[in-house]
């Protein structure tokens, strides 16, 4: 059994190397290899969960063998294979579904490497997801960074671009504080391995040495990390972003780009500074009250919105608003739903942005709300997919969004401190007001039929695309309704494996809460 | 106060390039000298590693004359960690300008206001 503390590695090194082979593949090939390789990916996962959920400790892999201050390690425990298995199933189920608008976006000699690309970001994500060293987590980040910056400009239009040089330049503003914040770090304490750095903060903080220079290294970390992640005064450039980009890279950009650079601040607060010591800093409230004006505020913006995909884009400003909020409240409860809840919008946003470009497509490829009336009734799996996915954001109860939301009002009635209460409370009700008008004014307006207001002309092409298409199959054999079957089942199956997922979060959380919670046990 | 700073001149002057990089990433309107910023500010962050890494009347750490006592040489993480930098200084240098290159070739200017006036008149639904 020793040889499953090889895999986190293994996930690393292989993932690197499927990039560079999907460069030698063909389009299509690329596509499935990537898919296959994903699964394998996956299995690892799964038997680093359960090696270390069963042995109930972590493990660390050292480089080269070299000892703890000196070599580079990697660390696997619960918390950390729980999120990896989830980004990974996530990852296959985008490629999957968005496969079909893919070839139309991307240049037909350049899909091979989008899967390059896909396998990097799968890289740069496990490393970041299994690092215990500080600096490898700054150089995986900025690959990240890259690569996600190549998942937008895929799609060769000028608004793609201009969105891709915008969200470029605040990465890189983040990716500066994040080294700044670093380098500080490393000065002051000598080490860039997460364990030894933080025995010399704790040291500090026991001879009441000055804790300012931390604070002040960390505060600039944050800052970086949450222009990265998109915290609310720095998520002006989501809607851009997600809007512009194809279906498969909005979707891996909004539930695990952004989340990943959560997972990797998260770390380095419980894992780098101390989470004793990082409670009484003046960061943690800081946090609370951006990430609650962030609910507020992201979706006050996803309601002036009149295309859907911007719409869901500003929703992810507000749901990234409650993971930090999490971590503001703070305590064990509190990390356990931050952590919950980054799945649980990794699922459901994922999902959203694989089906509003199916509405669209019924619709005369526009995804604003005038032309989307009544294309649930045109395309009728993507209309259910959006109404489960709508409840969930909007957190009825059996969908997961209902249970981070209870966990996040648990952990703030267990803090002990009325003002925390008053304001977690306040900003989940109105938040879940905000949600639900704006999610459930889509639902209505997709199942309206008619025309409405909609332009005319959008209905009229659909109307005559299928024309043309019928035509088209009576002319050919079955290959055209095999083609549709496919792609139909290329929506389907991620489809039912997301909702699955999302079902399972909601109707069983405990499942999921207690592994979180046996992840951050031993976590420190 | 300004005699820590004077003492310590390598690091403010590291930390004064780093704020001018980061004003003129943020505040040019100019793509080229947006990332010329990017560029300066990079730079000051490795400034401050190289010279917090460097301890006076010491060498290279590089064995010779068979000294091996630890005292006689400076600490040659800093130095890696600056060269590990640079390299991702350059990619990420090097995307930008392709980027910049694409921006340029479709709106033909590089005021980013402008393009961004430019954009709004497209009209690509999806």
């Amino acid at each position: 059994m020793d040889i499953i503390r090889n895999f986190p590695l293994f996930t690393i090194v292989l993932s690197l190397f499927s990039g560079v082979f999907c460069t030698m593949l063909k389009g299509k090939t690329a596509k499935y290899y990537t898919l296959i390789y994903e699964c394998l990916l996956i299995v690892l996962v799964s038997f680093v969960l359960w090696y270390t959920y069963r042995t109930g400790d972590s493990f660390t892999y050292t480089m080269g063998e070299f000892p703890a201050p000196w070599g580079n390690e990697i660390r696997a425990g619960v918390l950390e294979a729980t999120l990896a298995l989830g980004f990974l199933i996530i990852i296959f189920c985008s490629v999957m579904g968005g496969w079909k608008f893919l070839v139309v976006d991307v240049d037909e000699t350049k899909v091979n490497l989008y899967f390059t690309l896909i396998n990097l970001l799968t890289a740069a994500l496990m490393a970041m997801i299994w690092t215990n060293d500080i600096f490898t987590g700054y150089v995986f980040l900025e690959i990240m960074t890259l690569t996600s910056c190549g998942l937008m400009i895929v799609r060769e239009i000028g608004r793609t671009t201009l969105a891709a040089v915008r969200y470029m330049i605040l990465n890189l503003l983040g990716s500066g504080l994040f080294l700044l914040g670093v380098v500080l770090l490393y000065d002051i304490t000598g080490h860039l391995l997460m364990v030894p750095m933080q025995e010399n903060i704790a040291k500090m903080a026991s001879t009441s040495a000055a804790m300012e220079p931390v604070t002040m290294s960390l505060g600039i970390l944050t800052i970086g990390l949450s222009i990265k992640s998109g915290l609310f005064p720095f998520h002006f450039w989501m809607p851009d972003t997600y809007g512009w980009s194809t279906p498969t890279s909005a979707s891996i950009l909004s539930s695990i780009v952004s989340k990943a650079y959560i997972f990797l601040l998260f770390k380095i607060y419980y894992r780098c500074i101390g989470i004793e010591i990082f409670e009484n800093l003046p960061i943690r409230k800081i946090l609370f009250i951006l990430g609650i004006l962030g609910m507020i505020f992201g979706s006050i913006s996803a309601i002036r919105k009149s295309s859907v995909n911007r719409m869901v884009a500003y929703s992810s400003a507000a749901q990234i608003g409650y993971i930090y909020m999490g971590i503001g409240i703070g305590g064990m409860m509190g990390y356990t739903a931050a952590m919950f809840h980054i799945i649980v919008h990794a699922v459901t946003k994922s999902l959203l942005f694989l089906t509003t470009p199916r509405l669209a497509e019924v619709s005369g490829d526009s995804l604003l709300f005038k032309n989307l009336q009544g294309s649930a009734h045109r395309a009728k799996d993507a209309g259910i997919v959006f109404v489960l996915c709508s409840l969930s954001m909007v957190g009825i109860p059996i969908f997961a969004g209902f249970s981070s939301k209870l966990m996040f009002a648990l952990s703030a009635a267990q803090s002990d401190n009325m003002k925390i209460l008053f304001f977690t409370m306040s900003a989940l009700a109105i938040s879940s007001v905000l949600n639900a008008l704006y999610f459930l004014r889509t639902v209505i307006r997709i199942y309206t039929e008619g025309r409405g207001g909609a332009d005319i002309s959008a209905h009229k092409l659909y109307e005559e695309e299928k024309g043309i298409r019928g035509v088209a199959y009576d002319m050919e054999d079955d290959e055209e309704e095999e083609e549709t079957m496919l792609s139909k089942l290329e929506f389907r199956i991620p489809a039912a494996i997301l909702i699955g997922m999302n079902l399972f979060l909601g109707l069983f959380s405990w499942y999921t809460v207690d592994l979180i919670q046996k992840g951050l046990e031993m976590f420190p | 106060m300004l005699e820590t700073l004077l003492v310590n001149y390598e690091e403010a002057a590291a930390i004064i390039l780093f704020g001018i990089g980061l004003t003129m990433l943020l505040f040019h309107r100019n793509l080229i000298k947006k990332l010329i910023g990017m560029n300066i500010m990079d730079t000051g962050t490795f400034l401050f590693l190289a010279s917090m890494g460097y301890i006076s009347d010491r060498k290279a750490p590089i064995i010779t004359g068979g000294v091996t006592n630890v005292e006689a040489y400076i600490n040659p993480v800093p130095a890696g960690l600056v060269l590990t930098g640079i390299v991702v200084s350059v990619s990420v240098t090097a995307v930008m300008l392709s980027l910049t290159i694409r921006l340029y070739r479709r709106y033909h200017t590089l005021n980013l206001d402008d393009v961004y006036i430019l954009s709004k008149h497209q009209t690509e639904d999806r």
